[in-house]
């Protein structure tokens, strides 16, 4: 098993070609002003860069723009001052949404099978990533019928199946019971050690941050800058126990 | 083991009355019933009348004969269901253009609001003439009179239509690359089939009653508001009703045959 991990790792690593880093740097991001409220200062000069195939985990209170960067980097917003370099892995870019954000009139099969240009060779591979996240019963179904820890499942396969070079993600796991949630966090971390890539994935919940991410970065709240850039220093086995977990939690936030 | 929801066809099923769980046809069972007894009550009520206005059911179906077996009837009805036809595609193509490009541009929203609530409340006595006068007393100014009267209802539907669509969604076609044929097939078109098929449904039940005061007034000699106008001049109730039951009866298989299972399809992904 190990071993065809190691092997997928090096295809990723040769398949991609020129420099993958990703940089983001935006300057100034506001909202405009509306007739109740003046226009508002969101994001102040955050920058950072992303090596290729980490997994970054950007935090900060609810409401500090957290989201707002993931639209501005997923080409969503453009309105901003600053600019988004993707590197050689910008159109392969897949979005997992807060909301899972399924067509409710096609089934789980279609919803994944649409983001492939058609007669591409990875529809082949869809059976075998529906049987991964354990939706293979479900495949037939619209995504109004399944529960929401499976509409999630399948935004998750719709994501990978592009087999992308950069995995944004909003939050994918909010608003499920606990349990949920821990297994959907396995799912992804199996699913992003057999395809690593590069992901920056947002959450304001801490122990999710520390448990899933390779680097922290901390924004702070109100003009949100970085605040924090810290590395995870957990290992595979270290990040399914609960007490390293909180353990490493407290040195990178403080016991706060 | 995951919460499908499946229809369990494994279920052992008495056979001898398992047309009777089937939900159509009981409908249709308790129509025919209904139906029955009303006919039956004309039947009673214009035996009591013996009034030669208040013709009797058998009647009134014997009439429907005559005029199917000189092959009358299917002319007028023919000519009457084109024009109805032609009529409510024009209404539907030209009401989703209007419709789409208001719920999509705000400032075309605000400037020809004003001009749709006019068209919208302008009697459809009004537009038929206006059609008459100016186009000239043919087919073509009925097809256009009946399609101006639908075209405000249909716009108006569907402008709706367009102002709900998901932001949401649209966004997630846009990172994943739908591109603008995958865009429109899978995510636009659904959105709106269900608002499209509300309006086609209402249409159809305006145009159907429009059409025949439209060709009533045209006094073109052909087409069952026509007949309908002729057999009035002549106080021929008979024959009024004898159009007016065979009209009901297509217009109910088309709504039945057509429009119904077209509109079950296009929200049968609902939960």
């Amino acid at each position: 098993m190990a071993a065809v991990v190691e092997r997928d790792l090096k295809n990723a690593a040769n398949s991609v070609a020129g420099d993958a880093t990703i940089s983001v740097n935006v300057k100034r991001k506001t909202f405009p002003a509306l007739r109740d409220r003046e226009s508002q200062l969101v994001l102040s000069n955050v920058a950072f860069t992303v090596e290729p195939r980490s997994f970054v985990v950007v935090t900060g209170p609810s409401g500090c723009g957290k989201s707002t960067l993931l639209n501005i980097i997923a080409g969503l917003d453009r309105d901003f001052e600053g600019n988004i370099d993707l590197g050689a892995g910008g159109d392969r870019m897949a979005f997992i949404f807060q909301s899972p954000r399924l067509l409710p009139w096609r089934t789980v099969y279609d919803n994944i099978a649409l983001v492939l240009p058609d007669g591409d060779p990875r529809h082949g591979k869809i059976p075998e990533m529906l049987d991964r996240v354990g939706l293979t019963q479900a495949a037939g179904a619209y995504p109004e019928r399944i529960s929401l820890g499976m509409q999630r499942r399948a935004a998750l396969a719709r994501g990978f199946i592009l087999e992308p070079e950069i995995l944004l993600m909003d939050e994918p796991f909010v608003s499920l019971d606990d349990p949920t949630a821990q297994s959907l966090r396995q799912l992804l971390s199996d699913l992003w050690h057999r395809q690593p890539t590069t992901v920056l994935f947002v959450t304001h919940d801490r122990g999710e941050a520390v448990q899933l991410g390779t680097r922290i970065l901390r924004l702070s709240a109100g003009q949100a800058s970085v605040i924090q850039d810290a590395q995870v220093r957990l290992s595979s086995e270290e990040r399914l126990d609960r007490a390293a977990v909180v353990r490493e939690q407290g040195r990178i936030f403080g016991q706060s | 083991m995951a919460p499908v929801s499946t229809q369990n066809s494994s279920l052992p099923r008495p056979v001898s009355t398992a047309w009777i769980r089937s939900p159509s046809l009981e409908r249709l069972a308790w129509a025919l019933g209904s139906l029955l007894v009303l006919g039956l009550l004309w039947q009673i009520a214009a035996d009591l009348a013996q009034d030669q206005y208040f013709p009797s059911p058998i009647t009134v179906f014997g009439v429907l004969k005559r005029e199917i077996a000189q092959g009358e009837l299917f002319a007028h009805v023919g000519t009457t269901m084109v024009r109805v036809a032609l009529a409510f595609a024009l209404a539907m193509f030209i009401g989703s253009a209007i419709g789409l490009a208001l719920g999509r541009f705000k400032t075309a929203d605000r400037f020809f609001d004003t001009w749709l609530i006019l068209i919208l409340n302008l009697p459809a006595l009004v537009i038929i003439s206006l059609c008459y006068v100016w186009i000239g007393m043919n087919g073509t100014a009925a097809v256009i009179a009946v399609a101006i009267n639908q075209i405000p209802n249909v716009a108006v539907t569907m402008r709706e239509g367009a102002r709900s669509l998901s932001r949401d969604l649209a966004e997630m076609a846009q990172v994943y690359k739908f591109g603008a044929w995958k865009t429109f097939r899978h995510v636009i078109i659904p959105q709106l089939a269900p608002f499209f098929a509300a309006a086609a449904r209402s249409g159809l039940a305006l145009v159907w009653k429009i059409v025949l005061v439209v060709e009533a007034l045209g006094g073109s000699g052909r087409g069952v508001g026509y007949q309908i106008y002729i057999a009035f001049g002549n106080f021929d109730v008979e024959t009024i009703l004898a159009y007016a039951l065979a009209f009901i009866a297509i217009v109910q298989v088309i709504e039945f045959t057509i429009l119904q299972p077209l509109q079950a399809r296009v929200t049968q992904w609902r939960r």
